[in-house]
């Protein structure tokens, strides 16, 4: 792992006062993701509102999710946690038959020090169904970090084997939760290379977690699974592979260069796939080339999303990020600042912990062409002239490797493609954007 | 612990923030961990609001755990209290807090030294009350608040000279009340009655004090301003009407009972002329019940469930006003259940009370109702089964914060009510008649394609991936990969075909 001269890059730490979905959202995609799993968010009246409304539609889609309600009795230890739980998993069990169980600990669990940790083993011997506790509450992580945490609290079930002779060198492990067809791409384009995809955590079931081995090579997906990456590396002594992440046609390159050099493999037709995605977005390009981008900062993405805008033409003024695991993404960093000396344009600097209220303030007076926030502030920025994109798509869209480059950008100009075309009406003090996309 | 995924009332500190954030230049600071200021995102987006919502949480994360929150609420609140300047901020306890114990009354005290601004904490409890109780509650207490700081006395306190009312609990997020809040205005603009205050609707605090002034104070829901009414009336002996005037006798109840308690401070007014004007002309639902349309309605079957106010009001509408059959009629105020029975129990063969969503579904389905009036869950409840429903009450989603003026209470109301019943019954009655006569003339859409003569195959990975993608896009997917394939002379469809499609072709 190569590390970065940091006084290069500008890091900045706030006040944390900022705005991001609670990590227990996590259990929105991972349900889906996961077809024989149940999650059970232990927690209060508060969770399961944010989840409700988080969720909208998807709540009525009879998921595969339910809230475990702490009531006063449970608070005050008048009720006997080993016994509700199993009275509720049972009842789980019954009703919906899962393979597996995931225990979502929350803020509340983790006051009245309840031990999931220490109850799992024995339910799990009680009732025979496997249990999975992760503990994705907001007093400790940020909206997306909640898959993380659950990634690495599966990374502990992964199967073993004994390694058998016949070990095709060019085997990895990808760790990161992606719909299924962006995970056939993804392992597609690795095909073109010779490359071969051992196993992905975590798969489309729980009984197909894949075999990880000591010494086996593991990347990761996205930018916001250091403690899976950790866990990998620690307990399961697997060889982490340190690349930028397959978001963009740059970093899509960028990743599998790095995963074939790991395997002395020459990569073949990388550059002109990479040019030709090029090509095909120039459309896309023509509109945001040389505007200005905000990131607000409130799913671990924006790192990635600011290199790939960057090298898009656009000029990046701040990273809000939750939180910045240096570590883990610094090939993303370097790539970063790469592109940003080709590109020619000023590093940006990266506020961790940012505090909105500072940001809104730097907003008014930067006034970017397009502010990448939460929808607590895209309403009332727009109201003010400010074009927004609302953070969230990017973590539900498809982003990631060369196909999906196009649907980033899709989302990154919608904004100033609507306003452009509603210009009559709405006054918009920023009139961006003279051609549209054609269609 | 109890097994849900949905529910009807949100958490106490919803209701604290609904309030805070109806009154002018009031801010709330939450004491809360990342991710619960939701709230936020629920009043951007259902309300469209153009201002940011002026609530902040005071984050409580692993160092708090450690130490206590220490200096950081106050800080926080010393903060907002400079940047903002806003009359009032209300400190917002939420679950988390509920169970660490801190003394945030002392921070309040403290934080108040310094601040320009009055500083409360609110005074509600996570495990005791839920969102609906809360803003009853906070909405008392700031009243309280400021009616004591002004130190006026009953001796000292001059009523207006024609008669007047306060409208109390007109809120944020709360079920079309800013269209309800133009019609009862309306209503009592033609009673000539004299507004004084709307709380906490667009109020400023510092003109609580004010309050007394009134006649008399109106209830238009039972969610919230009750306790402010119970409150003005033991200080100030303010007599208060709590009838919702949602439909044509619950409209008339109302106005006699003005009526009534006018003419007990000597002022002789009556509206019987008024009532029947209204009734005969300006509302249409009276005739709409004696038409020829509404005789179709009788002895269909509906069930109704909502919050106390509006599944009252609206058992009482089927039941009275367009004789339907009301099958069962329930609520989620389960705190306010004897109040609801009294109201309905005439009107329904069956009382139903409870907050679990898996009783009402269970019910529904074992019921069979022609139309369901209820939330947003029995909305979805009655697509799957096929059953028409009309929304009439909170917990709702954004389709239920309409441009358009639609209010429920008052003359336009009845008239939008009649409307939703009507088109609820009558769409079911369609797909009825369709089904009886085979149903629409629909072909399989997929067949169409424009390249149903061609000579593309599809290799089954490929097949098999285009049976991942979402079914309403899948078959514009399966189209423009076809057309692509054409142009570029592909005889096969494979997986890489399939990407490159996607990748080049204008899908735009």
């Amino acid at each position: 792992m190569s590390f970065i001269t940091e006084e290069k890059i500008n890091f900045e730490c706030e006040t944390g006062n900022y705005h991001t979905f609670c990590p227990i959202s996590c259990v929105s995609w991972l349900y889906q993701k996961i077809e024989d799993s149940f999650f059970l968010v232990i927690g209060t009246k508060t969770c399961g509102y944010f989840l409700q409304n988080a969720m909208g539609v998807m709540i009525f889609a009879e998921p595969r999710y339910a809230m475990a309600e702490l009531e006063e009795g449970d608070i005050s230890a008048q009720l006997n946690d080993y016994e509700e739980l199993k009275r509720l998993c049972l009842q789980i069990k019954k009703d919906r038959k899962p393979g597996v169980i995931f225990w979502i600990g929350t803020c509340t669990t983790e006051i009245i020090k309840m031990d999931l940790e220490g109850i799992a083993p024995k339910l799990e011997a009680d009732i025979q169904v496997p249990i999975i506790v992760a503990r994705a509450n907001g007093l400790d992580y940020a909206f997306t970090q909640g898959e993380d945490t659950v990634l690495a609290a599966m990374a502990h079930r992964c199967p073993e084997k004994i390694r058998q002779s016949t070990n095709n060198n060019n085997e990895i492990i990808i760790f990161g939760s992606l719909p299924d067809s962006v995970v056939q791409q993804l392992s597609y384009e690795l095909k073109k290379q010779d490359i071969t995809v051992k196993g992905w955590l975590p798969s489309n079931r729980y009984t197909e977690l894949p075999t990880i081995q000591t010494n086996d090579y593991v990347i990761g997906v996205n930018p916001f699974l250091s403690r899976t990456a950790t866990t990998l590396m620690r307990r399961r002594k697997t060889k982490l592979i340190g690349a930028p992440f397959p978001i963009g046609p740059d970093g899509t390159r960028a990743w599998i260069e790095k995963i074939c050099s790991v395997f002395d493999i020459r990569p073949k037709g990388l550059e002109e796939r990479e040019n030709e995605i090029w090509n095909v977005l120039e459309e896309y390009i023509r509109l945001i080339r040389g505007k200005s981008v905000f990131f607000m900062g409130d799913n671990l993405l924006e790192i990635s999303l600011a290199r790939f805008l960057t090298r898009c033409g656009m000029t990046v003024y701040e990273i809000g990020i939750p939180y910045m695991d240096k570590r883990y993404q610094s090939a993303e960093l370097n790539l970063l600042r790469q592109t940003c000396s080709d590109m020619n344009v000023k590093m940006p600097k990266i506020v961790e912990k940012p505090d909105n209220y500072n940001q809104l303030d730097r907003i008014r007076d930067l006034q970017p062409d397009l502010v990448i926030t939460g929808m607590a502030h895209a309403n009332p920025l727009e109201a003010r002239g400010i074009n927004t994109k609302w953070s969230v798509e990017f973590t539900f869209a498809q982003i990631h490797g060369f196909t999906n480059s196009r649907d980033i950008l899709e989302l990154v100009t919608r904004p100033l493609r609507r306003n452009n075309k509603i210009k009559s009406i709405t006054n918009d003090p920023n009139p961006c954007i003279e051609n549209r996309v054609t269609s | 612990m109890k097994l849900a995924y949905w529910m009807y009332a949100g958490p106490a500190h919803i209701g604290t923030l609904r309030i805070a954030s109806s009154f002018k230049n009031v801010h709330a600071i939450m004491h809360a961990p990342l991710g619960d200021d939701y709230f936020n995102v629920m009043k951007s987006m259902l309300e469209r609001e153009r201002e940011f919502t002026p609530v902040t949480a005071s984050v409580v994360d692993r160092h708090v755990l450690a130490r206590g929150s220490q200096e950081k609420v106050i800080n926080n609140i010393t903060r907002k209290d400079k940047e903002e300047s806003p009359d009032l901020l209300v400190l917002t306890p939420t679950c988390t807090s509920s169970i660490l114990q801190e003394d945030l009354n002392n921070f309040v005290q403290r934080a108040s030294i310094e601040t320009r601004s009055d500083v409360i904490l609110a005074d509600v409890n996570h495990y005791r009350v839920n969102e609906l109780q809360a803003s009853d509650r906070t909405l008392q207490q700031i009243v309280a608040f400021y009616i004591n700081k002004s130190n006026i006395k009953v001796s000292s306190c001059i009523k207006t000279v024609k008669p007047s009312v306060n409208i109390i609990g007109v809120l944020s997020l709360g079920f079309h009340h800013q269209h309800d809040l133009v019609d009862i205005k309306r209503l009592f603009q033609d009673l000539d009655i004299e507004i004084n205050q709307v709380i906490p609707d667009n109020a400023s605090v510092h003109e609580l004090h004010n309050l007394p002034k009134a006649w008399f104070n109106f209830i238009p829901y039972r969610e919230a301003g009750l306790l402010t009414a119970q409150f003005l009336y033991d200080n100030f002996d303010m007599p208060y009407v709590d009838i919702t005037p949602m439909g044509l006798l619950n409209i008339s109840n109302m106005v006699n009972n003005i009526q009534s308690l006018l003419s007990r401070f000597g002022c002789h007014r009556d509206y019987t002329n008024y009532l029947k004007i209204q009734t005969h002309y300006v509302s249409q639902a009276a005739w709409f019940s004696r038409s020829i349309d509404c005789q179709n309605l009788t002895g269909k079957t509906a069930i109704v469930f909502g919050d106390a106010t509006h599944a009252a009001a609206m058992t009482k509408i089927l039941s009275k006003e367009m004789g339907i059959n009301v099958l069962w009629s329930g609520t989620y105020c389960t705190y306010d259940s004897d109040w609801f029975s009294m109201q309905v129990q005439d009107l329904c063969s069956k009382v139903v009370i409870t907050d679990d969503h898996n009783v009402i579904g269970d019910l529904i389905a074992k019921t069979e109702p022609n139309a369901i009036f209820g939330t947003q869950m029995e909305r979805h409840i009655g697509k799957r089964l096929q059953i028409p429903c009309g929304v009439i009450s909170s917990p709702v989603h954004i389709q239920n914060f309409p441009l358009s003026y639609k209010p429920f209470l008052g003359y336009e109301g009845t008239n939008q009510i009649a409307d939703l019943i009507y088109n609820s019954f009558t769409l079911g009655m369609e797909d009825h008649l369709l089904d009886l006569f085979g149903g629409h003339d629909t072909t399989e859409s997929l067949s169409s394609t424009l390249s149903s003569y061609s000579t593309v195959n599809w290799s089954p990975e490929a097949l098999k991936e285009l049976g991942k993608i979402p079914g309403f896009v899948r078959g514009k997917v399966k189209r423009n990969t076809e057309k692509y394939a054409l142009k570029a002379n592909y005889k096969t469809i494979s997986l890489a075909v399939l990407y490159e499609a996607k990748e080049k072709a204008n899908m735009i």
